[in-house]
């Protein structure tokens, strides 16, 4: 069996990083099809529905997906550049950035979604 | 070298497949490294342990064993490095790969699958030719050199999870020397390199987690060179060339 020692590499924790934010997406997806759905229905159940998700609650749920998001888009554009683009030694800079990043953009968000 | 007052406690995996672990307390000492630890009880405590080294300066290859949970060549990895500076050593054969017994492995899968890749030389040239001139600075050469001190050990080969996951890829040595074969200018057959190496259980197999390169005693980057496979293999689709 392979330890911890082993597995907790970079290149791995990105590959599950992508593989969990991908899955956690899919999850919320039904949802987000539901808040879609209400505009539907009229306008009165819409701005009832954004009205609730005005909530600091919602906003901080709104944070984790974003910041999901950036994460499922890096991964997917650091494996594509793995794929095609002709690379030595640049994997684990390319790890860094695409956290940094992600952590960026959840953080702006969360900024402008409180202020 | 001086002997310290410290003892290792060494758990050691004997038997097949379905074995387990046997404990041993071994005499700790400066720069002790794993393989010497292996040794120092087969040599003092227990004959019967089947275990493989050959040169014990990294060259040979044989030696690769699971430390602590992690695939390494034994005869270059200090006790220090492997324990964390605990006084816990837990030994198993690499992963991956039959159990012959104790702590040695049944190679054969791997070189199989080395030859599966047509990870050999074709000559173009008899010993009546001249000499094949190599640029060594050409782009080709380079990214083959990188790729060429590979020891088979086959730690790569047990770090690997798709390895373990699907008996039928190749694995990480394999297309590495057949990504060395494609960019060779002496080679004679490096379409048929690229088709082995892109067949089913080929290189488009890998998911780059980079796990070979990571474990990969010599640092070499085998996930470079199965991604610079996936590479040759699109423009050979769109091109037709190699």
């Amino acid at each position: 069996m392979l330890g911890p020692r082993s597995q907790h590499h970079a290149g791995r924790l990105a590959a599950r990083a992508h593989r969990l934010s991908g899955v956690l997406l899919a999850v919320f997806l039904p949802f987000h099809f539901l808040a879609l759905g209400l505009a539907l229905e009229g306008a009165e159940r819409l701005d009832g529905f954004l009205a609730w998700s005005d909530q600091p609650l919602v906003k901080i749920a709104e944070w984790g997906l974003v910041t999901l998001l950036s994460v499922h888009l890096l991964a997917g554009l650091r494996v594509l550049a793995l794929e095609f683009l002709p690379w030595r030694d640049a994997r684990k800079s390319w790890i860094t950035a695409g956290g940094v990043i992600a952590a960026a953009t959840g953080l702006v968000f969360l900024a402008s979604a409180l202020a | 070298m001086s002997d310290t007052e410290n003892t290792l406690q060494v758990r050691v995996w004997r038997g097949g497949e379905d074995g387990k672990f046997q404990a041993f307390a071994v005499p700790r000492r400066e720069h002790q490294t794993v393989l010497d630890v292996v040794t120092y009880i087969q040599r003092e405590l227990d004959p019967t342990l089947a275990y493989r080294f050959a040169c014990r300066v990294g060259m040979c290859g044989s030696c690769g064993m699971t430390v602590n949970g992690r695939p390494r060549w034994t005869c270059r990895t200090h006790v220090d490095t492997a324990t964390g500076g605990s006084d816990v050593l837990e030994l198993e054969p690499l992963r991956s790969l039959p159990v012959i017994r104790d702590l040695a492995t049944d190679m054969t899968p791997f070189f199989e699958k080395w030859q599966k890749a047509q990870g050999r030389a074709t000559g173009t040239r008899s010993r009546a030719d001249d000499t094949h001139r190599v640029d060594p600075a050409s782009p080709r050469r380079q990214a083959a050199d990188a790729a060429i001190e590979c020891i088979n050990c086959g730690v790569c080969y047990a770090a690997c999870d798709v390895v373990a996951s699907d008996p039928d890829y190749l694995g990480p040595a394999a297309l590495n020397r057949a990504w060395t074969l494609v960019n060779d200018d002496r080679e004679g057959d490096r379409k048929g390199v690229l088709a082995a190496a892109t067949a089913g259980g080929g290189c488009h197999s890998c998911h780059s987690h980079g796990s070979c390169t990571e474990h990969c005693p010599v640092e070499l980057n085998p996930s470079a060179g199965v991604a610079g496979l996936k590479r040759l293999s699109l423009l050979a689709m769109v091109g037709g060339k190699v």
